[in-house]
């Protein structure tokens, strides 16, 4: 039963890379399959993880004492009503719910996380360059995000460094993304290699 | 010579010995008790401040015969140092107590967690010695309690407040007529250009309201899905087929909801095709394959992802640059816009997504609340600029440092 598991995964991982040539009948069939099964699996992954322990195993266990779950059940329920033309208006509550508790939770969490946090960060006392240019940098990268006031003249200046600064980031950041994404290819040749063809010791 | 009193005498003094030493066989000399270390002292019991309850922080001042401790007294004898610290749980004051934990020198502090709200619970404590000496007991109770406003996070209640006041400030302004104005775009200003060219070409439009692993309560699929509703509009207009593959149910619940208010809004309801808004899987790269291939087959002139990605952004944004679309990509994500900056035509970055609503629809209450989050980003550029200040003269009077971080860069 192994070797039939990496033999079928030996395949399917060829069918997908094959897509590096042209699309294709070998690649179409990797695709549904892919997203058929997690699509598939995802359906019975929330039943067993989330409906089941969540709702449906408290409210058999203590009614009295959990009966509030009722209202989650019943929201989601509602979602269903998007099968339904003429009560599709009662999808909007359990989507309002989902979204304003979204909002509402990110606003607290982002200024925390983003706002507090980045301007504790940054007050560093100017005695080193790294210092200098790391205030530099995120004044200057704020002033780029001022979307009220046209960039023209010192302003337009300032958040044209803050632009350079942005770009340096982002070429930092994707070389160190580059060299964890060749870990993945070296992951799969192993596999390929290794687990399938022995070529590997 | 021979005198029988002296064999009497002899008899009686062996039968005495012989006694004496059976006693002592018998009646050993009493034990020594064991060596008692001094107690702790200050033993208190409090319910945890700024917490959801259910939790009481024990705390004490060492015992003097605590090596690790910093007013160490060497005992007299060395079995009187102290070698751990037991406390004691009990429900009722007069009620049975049980050992909660054993904790070792120098420690002087412990939370006892999973507490019932609302009930009483008495503590003890005692000092072992090393030679497992007790020392007196003390008592101290506590009745853990759920808080209702952390007090830790006062400087963020008045950020929220400051921003929320700027923001409000500025939507009123807007709404009474006061012109507001947003600078230009470019990865806004290309939608039209992108749904043009899709238009002319008669292909369809691909748009990605977020990546693979992203869910409808996440704050850039909601600003993603805004910018939707002005695409769809567009595209309901010309009458362009917009694709929306989705990776989460609920998003595409959403997605279908906000393209059929935006046919409504053109005036072109039977625009809206439900089918086109798909729902593919929740697995990330399954996605990003099923996407691939719509990308390949259906050869969309125009393709938009913003919202959140991960590592599905560079497949995505490749494929589609191979099939010669153009391309427009918006995240927050800082990991992935490099991707998107190398791959794409237009690249919304970070915030950018958040004020492209006010930019594609020019409605006066949006604008007003994009001046205000301007005037909350110069509030905290005040900050910086000023804690950068405090801090470098800190150097020289370093009594600013602490004026600093209490007033102006509470954590």
């Amino acid at each position: 039963m192994a070797v039939f598991g990496i033999w079928l995964g030996a395949l399917l991982t060829l069918c997908i890379y094959s897509f590096l040539y042209r699309d294709n009948p070998l690649y179409k069939f990797a695709e549904h399959v892919y997203v058929g099964i997690s699509a598939g699996y995802f359906v019975a992954a929330e039943v067993h993880n989330v409906l089941l322990p969540n709702l449906i195993a408290p409210l058999r266990s203590d009614f009295g004492h959990r009966f509030y779950l009722l209202v989650p059940g019943l929201l989601g329920v509602m979602v269903f009503f998007a099968f339904s033309r003429r009560l599709n208006w009662l999808l909007r509550y359990p989507l309002s719910f989902v979204v304003g508790m979204g909002a509402g939770l990110t606003v607290t969490a982002m200024l925390s996380a983003d706002v507090m946090a980045q301007v504790q960060a940054t007050a560093l006392p100017l005695n080193s360059v790294n210092n200098v240019l790391l205030a530099g940098g995120v004044l200057a990268t704020l002033v780029y995000f001022f979307f009220s006031a046209e960039h023209k003249g010192a302003v337009g200046g300032v958040a044209a460094a803050g632009v350079w600064y942005l770009m340096i980031a982002f070429g930092a950041a994707f070389g160190y993304t580059v060299m964890a994404r060749i870990s993945l290819l070296i992951g799969r040749m192993q596999f390929l290699l290794g687990d399938w063809l022995h070529l590997l010791r | 010579m021979f005198n029988p009193r002296n064999i009497a005498r002899w008899l009686a003094v062996l039968a005495a010995c012989a006694n004496l030493s059976q006693a002592a066989k018998v009646i050993p000399p009493p034990p020594a008790e064991p060596a008692v270390p001094a107690p702790v002292s200050r033993f208190t019991a409090a319910d945890v401040p700024n917490d959801g309850g259910g939790a009481v922080r024990l705390s004490w001042a060492p015992s003097p015969f605590d090596s690790a401790a910093l007013r160490f007294a060497a005992p007299d004898d060395p079995a009187r140092a102290v070698k751990a610290y037991r406390l004691f749980r009990s429900m009722g004051r007069s009620g049975e107590y049980s050992q909660l934990i054993e904790v070792g020198p120098g420690t002087t502090e412990f939370p006892d967690e999973g507490l019932a709200n609302g009930t009483a619970y008495h503590y003890r404590i005692q000092a072992v010695g090393a030679a497992g000496g007790l020392s007196p007991v003390l008592e101290a109770s506590a009745v853990p309690r759920a808080s209702w406003f952390n007090g830790e996070r006062t400087n963020m209640v008045a950020a929220l407040v400051l921003v929320a006041g700027i923001l409000l400030l500025f939507i009123v302004r807007a709404r009474s007529g006061v012109a507001m104005s947003i600078r230009k775009i470019a990865g806004l200003a290309a939608v039209d250009e992108a749904i043009g060219r899709a238009t002319e070409m008669g292909r369809p439009i691909l748009y990605l309201p977020s990546g693979g692993l992203s869910a409808v309560s996440d704050i850039q699929t909601l600003a993603s899905l805004v910018i939707l509703g002005r695409v769809a509009a567009k595209t309901a207009e010309y009458e362009t087929k917009l694709l929306v593959p989705c990776s989460d149910p609920l998003v595409m619940a959403l997605a279908r909801e906000i393209v059929k208010a935006s046919c409504m809004e053109a005036a072109r309801p039977d625009a809206f095709r439900p089918e086109n808004i798909r729902y593919l899987t929740n697995e990330q790269f399954a996605f990003t394959a099923g996407v691939d291939g719509m990308m390949l087959r259906e050869r969309p002139a125009a393709n938009f992802f913003i919202g959140t990605f991960y590592a599905e952004a560079l497949i995505l944004a490749e494929t589609g640059y191979a099939t010669g679309a153009i391309q427009i990509a918006g995240t927050a994500m800082i990991t992935q816009l490099p991707f998107f900056v190398a791959a794409c035509d237009y690249t919304l970055i970070g915030e950018e997504i958040y004020a492209a609503s006010a930019y594609l629809s020019k409605e006066p209450v949006l604008l007003g609340s994009i001046k205000g989050q301007d005037w909350a980003k110069a509030a905290a550029i005040a900050v910086i600029v000023a804690g950068i200040a405090l801090e470098t003269l800190a150097l020289r009077f370093p009594q600013l440092h602490a004026f600093a971080a209490q007033w102006l860069l509470p954590k």
